[in-house]
């Protein structure tokens, strides 16, 4: 039998100061990026704020310097220019900013490019246009997804467990995206809708991860009905560390291999992913149990089945 | 569940077979005809294959406004006709507009004779002043509503048709709401081109030049009543700069495109380019002949949205209902023009709201790289299993076999569609459909640590296991079921595989896992796992 972790009696509730002070932080970078987003400071993809994108492929090596002068010459100062160097791809991000007529430029631009380099040619390899109207739907489709998700979950683990592990499951959940999305903002990466479908998905494995640490604590509680909470949850929290450790090397195995060999355009949703599943793994042993002991103080009821 | 290890091991093996015929076609073209058309297939999402996503806007309240606008210019003339002296016009919204005329019972005559004239319009009289009376026009709600539906339904068809022509293989093209349009295009590979196929309303006019006119007044804002400026575009071929040309015509229209019958792209005129040749239907062609006769040596311009094609001197009346519009067009103009000439045009102006392209190369490199990744993730995680938990390892590695063909054949059943974030739902399965596996692993390991048997230890790890198991997929099911009702497009095609993907797994995990400990323990109770 090879076992990484053995029998281990790690006080976790022990280290709840440590806990509580580092969710602490990224609870609050979480949440500076998410006023940003709403303050418009954030970098937002296209698909969430409206806009135009485009990807060409270029025959030659090119000059981002080059490409932005012409651009800003020609009324798109604010654009976002990105290179993939050695593959010669461009990554073009035309703002919104200033436009008031929902103006589709992606064909204009292409063409000015095309004209200014005669002699290095490039395929359109994506383009994609969104009007602010449709870039607000879509944004405000995502907030409903992850607040009805929330709401779901919350309703479906009172069902099965009771309501503080319900609430404490979707705060460990909430933990999790919000550490995400704080992340991501500090680094300045680019969120659109495939990061919000990312966060989703952190949101299920983190609750997965939960649900397994829930499910050993209600049990034992009923083996032992005796003796302080704190303890139950460590114990749990011991039991299933195995489990929590292996489990999380496999998905972090599945997502690595995304980040590594899934080409640009799933990059940053891997690198969301496998983000999620480090905090995912980290809330499920020092926060949801944290919440549920806090909240329910060291009384040994016995959970419902 | 079922005791019977037998029974178990056929349901397994025919759910593997009834797979296999399933899956087979969506993998590979080489398999007999009869077989391929019987199943369904795992489609291509956009993102993969290449092509155009367009959402559209239908500007609805602007065929109302034209539709007025025409309904007036009607009017105005219809009094003209009877001598009734229209002073002003103006605009009224929703559809109205409003004639004043001079004091006297002038308003009262052209209110009963509008009302003859024209059934769908509300006609009432407005305010009586000391110089003169209004007539208030309004169309009927009826026919307001009639516009709107009309607007998309009509704008569906018309665009349905227009890519039928142009050759695209399972567009999809629906109303969305209550004034969009979604058209999907999968593998067009002109894809310019395509938007403007879609995206032009193609209302073809005929009007005339106004001579009398001068257009350095015209530009001033001195334009005749009846008269409108409109632009001719012009390339040069040599600099490729674009010119326009100001140009006044009348407003009315003396002919429009819904009397074509045919158009076709013709070659060979004096420049060597490419031009249209239109037959006009026997309605038409009368119109045309009475036109062309009426009007000979005057410019007759040629309007497509607004813009002038081309204004020739009608040299002599033309009676064979063939017309020509010649411009500088390259072929793919020429044909796409008369494209949408055949189709007809649109009933109300469309905006795109949103387009995503995507090229075939970026399609073609997304599928490899994705393919590529999963195929690492798998063996990654497929010989951690068999590293770690050893025999009962390769047991987990077998289900999570099924695990995928399943999932694959699941899909080509619904006949989903696989996107890129599809792929990555199957990859982040692959990595969460061990999961179960893991938890159930190491609950039988603490079972045989009690000094368990074999046996009685694995029944008690699947038995402990299965209400953690249950909860953990379920919390999954309900995010992947939820992204799926609000996502769109690729996020869909990865709540479609991430939630088969979960759904799935319950069964493989517990079922095919379980039964290949159970047929080893039936002849003889196992001494020894290796886990």
């Amino acid at each position: 039998m090879i076992e990484l972790v053995k029998n281990t009696k790690i006080d976790f509730m022990g280290m709840k100061k440590y806990a509580f002070a580092f969710s602490t932080m990224l609870l609050i970078l979480g949440l500076v990026g998410i006023v940003q987003i709403y303050r418009g400071q954030a970098n937002l993809g296209i698909d969430l704020e409206g806009g135009t994108s485009i990807q060409l492929k270029f025959q030659k090596a090119f000059s981002l310097d080059e490409i932005r002068s012409i651009l800003t010459k020609s009324g798109h100062a604010g654009s976002t220019l990105q290179e993939i160097p050695r593959e010669n791809i461009l990554l073009l991000k035309l703002g919104v900013s200033g436009r008031q007529e929902e103006k589709m430029v992606a064909e204009p631009v292409v063409s000015l490019l095309r004209r200014s380099f005669p002699g290095n040619p490039f395929v359109v390899e994506s383009v994609s246009e969104i009007g602010p109207a449709i870039g607000n739907k879509l944004r405000r489709d995502a907030v409903l997804a992850l607040l009805v998700s929330a709401l779901a979950i919350i309703i479906y683990l009172a069902w099965r467990f009771e309501f503080k592990f319900g609430v404490a499951a979707a705060i460990a959940t909430f933990h999790d995206i919000f550490a995400v999305v704080g992340i991501f903002w500090i680094l300045g990466i680019e969120m659109d809708l495939l990061f919000i479908t990312a966060l989703l998905t952190i949101g299920g494995y983190s609750l997965t991860d939960t649900v397994v640490v829930f499910d050993r604590i209600r049990e034992n509680i009923r083996l032992r009905k005796k003796g302080a909470f704190s303890e139950v949850i460590n114990l749990s929290v011991n039991e299933v560390l195995s489990r929590t450790i292996i489990t999380s090397l496999t998905t972090f195995a599945a997502t690595l291999s995304l980040l590594a060999f899934g080409g640009s355009v799933l990059h940053d949703f891997a690198l969301a992913l496998t983000m999620g599943i480090v905090v995912g793994t980290y809330s499920s042993i020092f926060v949801a149990s944290q919440v549920v002991a806090l909240w329910r103080g060291e009384k040994m009821t016995e959970v419902k089945r | 569940m079922w005791k019977s290890v037998t029974g178990r091991i056929t349901l397994i093996a025919v759910l593997a077979a009834v797979s296999i015929v399933i899956l087979v076609p969506s993998l590979t073209d080489r398999v007999p005809a009869g077989w391929k058309d019987r199943v369904p297939k795992i489609n291509l999402g956009l993102d993969l294959q290449g092509g155009v996503f367009l959402r559209l806007q239908v500007e609805i309240d602007k065929a109302i406004e034209n539709t007025s606008m025409r309904y007036a210019d009607d009017a105005r003339a219809v009094c003209r006709e009877k001598a009734l002296p229209v002073l002003a016009f103006q605009k009224a919204g929703d559809g109205g507009f409003s004639l004043r005329f001079p004091p006297g019972d002038f308003a009262a005559r052209a209110q009963a004779l509008l009302k003859d004239e024209f059934p769908s319009l509300d006609v009432g009289l407005g305010e009586v002043k000391a110089d003169g009376a209004t007539v208030i026009l309004r169309m009927k709600p009826a026919e307001i509503q009639a516009i709107r539906t009309n607007a998309v339904v009509q704008g569906v068809e018309t665009i349905r048709n227009r890519i039928d022509q142009f050759g695209v293989r399972e567009p999809q093209i629906v109303a969305e709401g209550e004034d969009r349009i979604v058209v999907q295009l999968p593998g067009v590979k002109d894809q310019q081109r395509a938007i403007e196929l879609v995206g032009k309303t193609a209302l073809l006019e005929f009007k005339l030049v106004d001579e009398g006119a001068s257009v350095e007044e015209a530009l001033k804002g001195n334009v005749p009543e009846d008269a409108q400026v409109l632009y001719q575009k012009s390339v040069d071929p040599q600099s490729g700069r674009a010119t326009k040309t100001p140009m006044v015509v009348k407003k009315r229209a003396l002919l429009t495109g819904d009397t074509i019958k045919t158009a076709k792209v013709s070659f060979g005129n004096q420049a060597g380019g490419a031009h249209v040749s239109l037959s006009f239907d026997t309605r038409g062609a009368k119109v045309f002949d009475r036109v062309t006769a009426e009007n000979v040596k005057r410019r007759l311009a040629i309007v497509l949205d607004d813009t002038i094609y081309s204004a020739p001197v009608i040299q002599e009346r033309i009676s064979g209902g063939e017309a020509q519009i010649s411009g500088s067009f390259t072929p793919e103009e020429a044909s796409d023009l008369a494209i949408v000439l055949r189709a007809g045009s649109l009933p109300a102006p469309v905006k795109v709201i949103q387009n995503v392209s995507i090229g075939p190369s970026l399609g073609l490199d997304s599928i490899r790289k994705g393919v590529r990744a999963a195929l690492i993730g798998a063996i990654l995680v497929v010989a951690f299993m068999g590293f770690y938990y050893r025999f009962a390892g390769l047991v987990a590695d077998f289900a999570l076999v099924f695990n995928m063909l399943f999932l694959l054949s699941g899909m080509a059943a619904f006949s989903a569609t696989l996107t890129l974030p599809g792929i990555a739902g199957i990859i982040l399965a692959i990595g969460m459909a061990v999961d179960s596996n893991v938890l159930i692993f190491e609950r039988i390991r603490e079972e045989i640590r009690a000094k368990k048997s074999v046996r009685s230890a694995i029944d008690a790890g699947y038995n402990k296991a299965f209400y953690t198991v249950v909860d953990s997929h379920v919390t999954t099911l309900i995010t992947a079921l939820i992204l799926f009702q609000f996502g769109t497009g690729p996020i869909k095609g990865f709540a479609v595989s991430l939630s088969m993907g979960v759904a799935i797994n319950l069964f493989t995990a517990l079922v095919c896992t379980r039964v290949v400990f159970d047929y080893l323990n039936a002849k003889k109770p196992m001494q020894a796992l290796s886990i």
